[in-house]
């Protein structure tokens, strides 16, 4: 389906389609499709592709000007993710900064902030990673340790964090810290800006499933930043957390779904180079994967309709990252099966193809950005009106 | 196109629900479910009369209002919710919509007018013992003569075909399918009514000797006719599986908030709690589903149409059986009873599975018409 929102926006498309003509040549576009919110696969080739669209100014399309972005709206932002989906280009590098700490720093930040951080991340000179969850709390986000306390015109963190993705490459964190020490869960948190390249912090690399040295442990001991580094109020960290946790539930997941369509058009087309089409149960099943990929896609529309006539969005913004990440793990084993006792082989280092990766990294989509199990709770309460857990 | 529905949709939306809160309660469903008519003749002239719900999506020159699928789209969604018995579905998702699909000018402006009035209730005859689908299964036999066309042959799982004023029967013709229409009362025509497992949604068995009847459009042409016509009451009944579907979920989560077991309200039980966070995921799958599905229609792109139709009674079909058991499973006990409503919506799901081909058959259509 092609989303029609009137000539400017028509004009803005050609723009971006005749642009990604051009530039998403060569190297880059050996990389098609490569990459994805927690796939460091080909980093490097990937951190040059993000340059090569800062240069054309494709950074931020909907962030005002006065930091760099092109001051459009939502519309063309939207434009800009399905354009952008259409030509398969590599996931971002810099998706940290720009779809989780850009739009938070937009909404909470202070001027100065803004000046300060926005415009190094359109020039992907900064790279950000998100440092909310500990070794003691995942799921349960209010128990973090963290400890932030302010020493003079500094905070000083201590501490530790997990999980971090594409940690190594973190110029710079934000940190849900706990500032006041006799507090319990949610209050007294506070998000900090904390630069990663000090003395005060450690970050190792952890392997993941996939054999990537993707997300990070980082330790804090004695960092420093500065007292003009809180993201909203202080004391009120988890107010802004929450609102960086909508976002990356909301936005950050239609360039993945868009993704997974295309992956869903890769299955067809080895299951009919098998002639797995001619088994009717895999047929079936296939029939399902393209349905459920088909239905992110009008779920979203649905979102993107309601967004952009100013209305707010129903429940199915709210239902789509369960569904999708546990159809595309579904679309996951199917391709294994499709590809059979080949897809059990791996390459050297054990590399693996863009099949394999995408399988095993699906895992994730259920645990991150609040676990499924943790969606089901939350439609549960705040959709449904269903009473809370008891809590001790 | 537009991707949200407007202030005036929301509205048509809230006069439907409460018309039918107030005119399709659960005592009406019962009622009726019981009734061999299936439906109230005075509530059928007034759903015409006060919001000309008949004539919607019927264009102005025939009588109707003129509106698009989106909007017939959210009262099947209200008519799903309310489990509305009696010939809706098959006097405006079939038989209207074949109407307007045939080529037969003269047919829309004698037959439209009284539908949309609701002084005509129709349907479509289509299935047979073979209980198919498709074109194959069409083994009733139409001949012209000098005196006009005849049928002969039986039709079965006929929607409402015991009360219908007027049946479109597809037949076999020397040149190929073809659409005719019967008047009630035309000779040679017996209606049996059958009992239905889901009694919300009445069935009838046809058997026509010699039956005459107009042949609508051009003979040998009907059945890309009535492919469309099905296409697009697939996608309605769609849209009326996701309001059942709500429906049963608000009675799944009315019940989880009030009942207690183990000193707490099983709602809060992740047992449950997750169990109705499924359903809701599969309610508003089911709603983009439906939706894509009423969005195609409006745009008319035809391949995009059958695609979509095909998708949204797969996925639709399956989501409504699956919430409307799941409903009876956090009712536990009571949901298993014959006087709590949660079997109506189970059995009104079962049947809406197959009323226009089964799940599988519409995922075969889907690989077909993808090129799978
Ligand atoms: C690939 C990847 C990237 C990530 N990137 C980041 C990042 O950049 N920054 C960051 O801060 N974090 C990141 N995370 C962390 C992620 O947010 C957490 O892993 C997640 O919130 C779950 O926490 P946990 O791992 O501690 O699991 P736990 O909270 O220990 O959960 C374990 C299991 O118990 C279940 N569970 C927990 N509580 C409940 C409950 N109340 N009811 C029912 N079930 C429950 C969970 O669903 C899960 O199945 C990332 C995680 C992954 C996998």
């Amino acid at each position: 389906m092609e989303l029609d929102f009137g000539p400017a926006v028509r004009d803005f498309r050609q723009e971006l389609r005749d642009w990604l003509a051009d530039h998403l040549v060569g190297e880059f576009a050996e990389h098609r499709g490569v990459g994805g919110p927690t796939d460091g696969a080909a980093w490097e080739v990937r951190l040059a592709w993000d340059r090569e669209l800062s240069a054309g100014n494709w950074l931020g399309v909907g962030w005002p000007r006065e930091y760099g972005g092109r001051g459009l709206g939502l519309v063309e932002e939207i434009v800009f993710e399905y354009e952008y989906a259409r030509a398969n280009a590599p996931y971002r590098a810099t998706v940290n900064a720009l779809d989780l700490l850009g739009p938070m720093l937009l909404k909470a930040g202070t001027e100065t902030q803004r000046k300060r951080f926005l415009p190094p991340i359109l020039g992907v000179e900064e790279l950000w990673g998100q440092g909310f969850s500990e070794p003691g709390a995942g799921s349960d986000l209010a128990s973090v340790r963290t400890r932030a306390a302010l020493d003079g015109d500094q905070w000083v963190v201590d501490g530790q964090k997990v999980w971090t993705s594409f940690g190594l490459h973190a110029d710079w964190l934000y940190v849900l810290t706990r500032t006041d020490p006799d507090s319990r869960r949610h209050k007294g948190l506070t998000m900090l800006l904390v630069p990663a390249r000090q003395p005060g912090v450690e970050i190792r690399p952890i392997r993941n499933l996939a054999g990537q040295d993707e997300f990070a442990e980082v330790f804090l001991s004695g960092a420093r930043t500065g007292a003009d580094m809180v993201v909203g109020e202080v004391g009120e960290g988890w107010r802004t957390a929450m609102a960086t946790l909508g976002i990356e539930r909301g936005t950050t997941l239609l360039p993945q779904q868009l993704g997974f369509e295309r992956e869903a058009e890769a299955l067809i087309e080895l299951a009919r180079r098998r002639g797995a089409l001619d088994d009717p149960m895999l047929r079936g099943r296939i029939v399902d994967a393209w349905i459920s990929v088909r239905i992110m896609r009008t779920t979203n529309l649905r979102t993107i309709g309601e967004l952009t006539a100013g209305r707010t969005p129903g429940a199915q913004a709210t239902t789509a990252k369960l569904y999708a990440s546990t159809r595309h793990q579904r679309l996951g084993h199917l391709a294994m099966e499709l590809a059979g006792p080949a897809g059990q082989i791996v390459g050297e280092d054990y590399g693996l193809d863009t099949r394999q990766r995408s399988f095993l990294l699906s895992l994730a989509e259920t645990i991150y950005g609040g676990s499924s199990e943790i969606q089901r709770n939350i439609i549960g309460e705040q959709l449904l009106g269903l009473p809370k857990e008891p809590r001790p | 196109m537009d991707l949200t529905f407007s202030e005036e949709q929301d509205e048509l939306r809230k006069v439907v629900r409460s018309f039918l809160g107030k005119y399709s309660g659960e005592p009406d469903v019962r009622r009726l479910a019981d009734d061999p008519r299936g439906y109230d003749l005075v509530v059928w002239r007034r759903m015409a009369a006060e919001l000309g719900l008949q004539g919607l999506a019927v264009p102005e020159e025939y009588g109707g209002s003129g509106f698009g699928y989106v909007e017939l789209g959210i009262v099947f969604e209200e008519a799903g919710r309310a489990l509305l018995g009696g010939p809706y579905f098959a006097t405006v998702a079939l038989a209207a919509e074949a109407l307007l699909r045939c080529d037969d000018e003269r047919a829309r402006a004698d037959l439209l007018p009284g539908i949309a009035a609701g002084s005509t209730v129709a349907t479509l005859a289509l299935t047979e013992d073979g209980g198919r689908w498709d074109e194959r299964g069409i083994g009733l036999t139409a001949t012209g003569g000098p005196d006009g066309w005849r049928l002969t042959g039986a039709k079965t799982y006929v929607p409402d075909g015991h009360l219908a004023d007027l049946l479109l029967v597809a037949a076999r013709t020397p040149s190929g399918i073809s659409l005719l229409a019967v008047d009630a009362g035309a000779p040679g025509m017996v209606r049996t009514p059958l009992a239905t497992l889901d009694q919300t949604r009445k069935q009838a068995r046809v058997e026509f000797t010699d039956t005459p009847a107009r042949l609508l459009g051009t003979e040998g042409t009907a059945w890309p006719v009535l492919e469309r016509t099905l296409a697009t009451a697939s996608v309605l009944l769609a849209a009326e599986q996701a309001g059942g579907a709500a429906a049963a979920l608000d009675a799944a989560v009315g019940y989880a908030r009030i009942r207690v077991q183990y000193g707490r309200a099983i709602g809060s039980f992740q047992g449950i709690k997750h169990k109705c966070a499924d359903m809701l995921v599969e309610i508003e799958s089911a709603r983009s589903a439906a939706y894509g599905g009423l969005w195609a229609l409006e745009a008319g792109d035809e391949t995009e149409i059958a695609v979509a139709a095909a998708l949204a009674q797969t996925f639709c079909s399956e989501a409504f059986t699956k919430v409307a058991g799941d409903n009876i499973q956090v009712h536990g006990g009571i949901g298993f009873t014959w006087e709590h409503p949660a079997h109506l919506y189970f059995k009104r799901a079962k049947s809406s599975e197959v009323l226009l081909g089964t799940p599988s058959y519409h995922r075969e259509l889907l690989a077909t018409r993808l090129g799978i």
